[in-house]
């Protein structure tokens, strides 16, 4: 018994890193599918989404509103990184896009050092303190909170792509952008939209675990790299897949550290990612990729 | 060669220089000394920027002070601060430019302890003394290879001890401990561990945690489970305030110890409601108010805390005090020695009785910094302030 509260211990802590890993890893798997770019960009809109929020509560701002405020702020951001970093270099090749994307992360958290400091800054739950106990093992109702707004998020997700028009065009401007741009689709607008999508969805990862983990200039990086894991251990082209890889990453690491030791936290994920590198280089879930590029 | 030619030379010119003022009698005021040139090199950006940014303050805020007051000997002090962003291989390479293009006499810091380590290979075949900021106590030690290191920082060999002499009075027996994976966390790591033994404690579980780590609910757990009747937590930053969130979470109501390394303001702020209770071995920089006026260090702390808080307006933390300490202990030797490396460090080492802001040093050829475990009082964080508990 004891045993089974200490095990669902480590499944929750491991599912509340793993959500937080999925919705990262989303953004990298939709601007991937849009311009077969990884944007190394990622972890800082995590970053600037709760840094933002907390600006946004310290105003005075209610909590729901600070969030979706916080939200769309980044969103914005991710647009304006797409206009002026990528776009003036749509023509070069993917690796020099992705090296933008490095330069840009690096330059974006450079400003939030400026703008913020170097100070972490702590945000209140979204609703209460107190643990609850289930079986024996306590889950912070921010968790939660964590769990539930991914699921709604991953789900909205898919609805969009599959059920909305605008959804249909960026996934058709992702398979085929010649036959897309042929249809009267603008190819350059979805991989725009893509990036504010992105940012939106690593903004709302930011906004989530801003109450666990505060938020602090530097705190992207790291994030960044995990959902990049879980993107790729799942498989950068499946909803599904990057979800499961996120989760998986998160309850291993969790369970590493909890039944192992916890100085192989981080070799597990990576462990993760190189045996999946080297038998299943699509993915758990994933497809080959279409393009050769 | 040039140092030396100054030396020699100095009273000379400025004899010299004084004839020709007086002569001409265009120009007023006093002629114009020699300058003293201290290096200063600290993790100003960077993870570790809490250190290097007071400490780069503090230095900068104590060599106008002294320049205010007329300088040493009459001559104005001017420091260099570099950045070495916490990497060793730029930490060499300002230490050279330190030595080699600014002519330092001294130089102040670095931050970390492998910052230090990584520039003592310079900076002692060039005879320069090096006053560290950094806890590592192997930076001073072997002494006898390093007759030109000296550190300021208290060691966290004195946090340990101060810790279990706290323990052994609680009639604690059995510990866990949850340390950073950097230095700083490995470093406490051994001490704790080598030093339980003669504590009469019994070190039940070990675990680690990365510096950017945002749940350590895993580690706590498997804590939980064993028959530790306390938590000792090892690191700086944000860190080691969610692991007292944690523990909040999962229950656990043994009492938690943090190192020194959590002796911040900032902590407090962290932690939040989860800091109440928890008891930390701190510089008397964080209480200094309820130390006794009998207490020699209880006015250098007012006077530069003062300062600090008056010229930064930010909350002064304990790290910018290794370089006030550092500087007035290279200014006491420099007012006796001069301006020759070798001379300095002879000084340096016959220092007796100093009040400064991290403790009361007492230096000797074979102790480079000079403090022991009475640097540290133990306190514990009541709503939100800390209070003194011994």
């Amino acid at each position: 018994m004891e045993k089974l509260a200490e095990l669902l211990q480590y499944i929750f802590s491991g599912l509340t890193n793993g959500a937080i890993y999925a919705l990262i890893g989303l953004g990298f798997s939709i601007i991937f599918n849009a311009t077969a770019i990884i944007n190394f960009a990622q972890g800082e809109f995590v970053m600037l989404g709760a840094l933002v929020v907390i600006a946004f509560s310290a105003l005075g701002l209610s909590l729901p509103l600070a969030l979706v405020l916080a939200v769309a702020a980044v969103t914005v951001m991710g647009l304006a990184f797409e206009r002026l970093a990528i776009r003036p270099a749509r023509d070069a090749t993917a690796i020099s896009l992705i090296i933008i994307t490095v330069g840009g992360g690096v330059l974006i958290k450079g400003l939030a050092m400026l703008l913020w400091g170097k100070d972490a800054y702590t945000l209140p739950p979204f609703s209460g303190q107190e643990p609850l106990t289930l079986a024996g093992a306590t889950i912070l109702p921010q968790s939660l909170w964590i769990m539930a707004l991914t699921l709604l998020l991953v789900v909205g997700l898919e609805a969009f792509l599959h059920f909305t028009i605008l959804g249909k065009a960026m996934r058709a401007a992702s398979y085929n952008p010649v036959a897309a741009r042929l249809v009267g689709i603008r190819v350059s607008q979805m991989v725009q939209f893509s990036f504010g999508l992105s940012a939106a969805l690593g903004a709302a990862a930011g906004v989530l675990i801003a109450p666990i983990t505060m938020g602090v200039y530097d705190m992207g990086t790291m994030l960044g790299l995990k959902g990049f894991c879980a993107a790729v251990i799942g498989g950068l082209g499946s909803i599904f897949g990057v979800v499961l890889g996120g989760l998986l990453l998160g309850v291993a690491e969790a369970l590493a550290s909890g039944l192992v030791s916890s100085g192989y936290r981080d070799a597990v994920a990576f462990l993760i990612l190189l045996l999946v590198l080297f038998f299943r280089p699509q993915g758990l879930i994933g497809r080959r990729p279409l393009r050769s590029s | 060669m040039q140092r030396g030619v100054m030396t020699v030379g100095g009273k000379g010119i400025s004899l010299l220089l004084g004839l020709i003022l007086a002569l001409g009698g265009l120009l007023s005021g006093p002629a114009q000394a020699a300058e003293i040139v201290i290096g200063g090199l600290f993790s100003i950006t960077g993870p570790q920027s809490y250190l290097g940014e007071p400490e780069r303050n503090t230095l900068e805020m104590a060599v106008a002070e002294i320049n205010a007051k007329g300088g040493i000997n009459g001559n104005k002090v001017k420091a260099v601060i570099y950045d070495d962003e916490g990497d060793a291989n730029k930490a060499r390479l300002n230490a050279s430019k330190l030595i080699d293009k600014d002519k330092v006499i001294a130089i102040i810091g670095p931050s970390l302890t492998p910052t230090s380590m990584a520039i003592i290979d310079i900076t002692q075949p060039a005879k320069i003394p090096l006053i560290s900021c950094a806890a590592g106590v192997n930076i001073t030690s072997p002494v006898q290879e390093r007759p030109f290191v000296f550190k300021t920082a208290q060691t966290g060999q004195m946090a340990v001890a101060r810790i279990y002499q706290y323990l052994q009075k609680k009639d604690i027996k059995k510990i866990a401990i949850i340390t950073v994976s950097s230095s700083f966390g490995v470093s406490g790591k051994d001490q704790l561990v080598a030093q339980a033994a003669k504590a009469g404690l019994e070190i039940v579980a070990q675990e680690v945690f990365g510096e950017k780590d945002t749940d350590m609910t895993p580690q706590l757990t498997k804590i939980r489970t064993t028959p530790a009747q306390a938590v000792i937590c090892w690191g700086t930053g944000p860190a080691p305030a969610i692991v007292a969130k944690n523990m909040k979470q999962l229950g656990l109501t043994i009492p938690l110890i943090q190192s020194h390394g959590a002796a911040s303001k900032k902590f407090i702020e962290y932690a939040g409601d989860a800091a109440e209770g928890i008891i930390l071995p701190a510089g008397k920089i964080a209480v200094y108010r309820d130390l006794p006026d009998s207490d020699p260090q209880k006015s250098v702390i007012k006077n530069y805390v003062e300062k600090y808080e008056a010229k930064f307006k930010t909350p002064v933390s304990g790290f910018g005090g290794y370089a006030y300490d550092a500087f007035n202990l290279l200014m006491h030797a420099v007012g006796k020695a001069g301006t020759d490396g070798t001379k300095i460090a002879q000084e340096l080492q016959k220092i007796q009785n100093f009040p400064g802001v991290s403790g009361v040093f007492n230096l000797s050829p074979e102790d480079h910094n000079g403090l022991g475990p009475d640097a540290f009082v133990m306190v514990k964080i009541e709503k939100g302030e800390w209070k003194l508990v011994e």
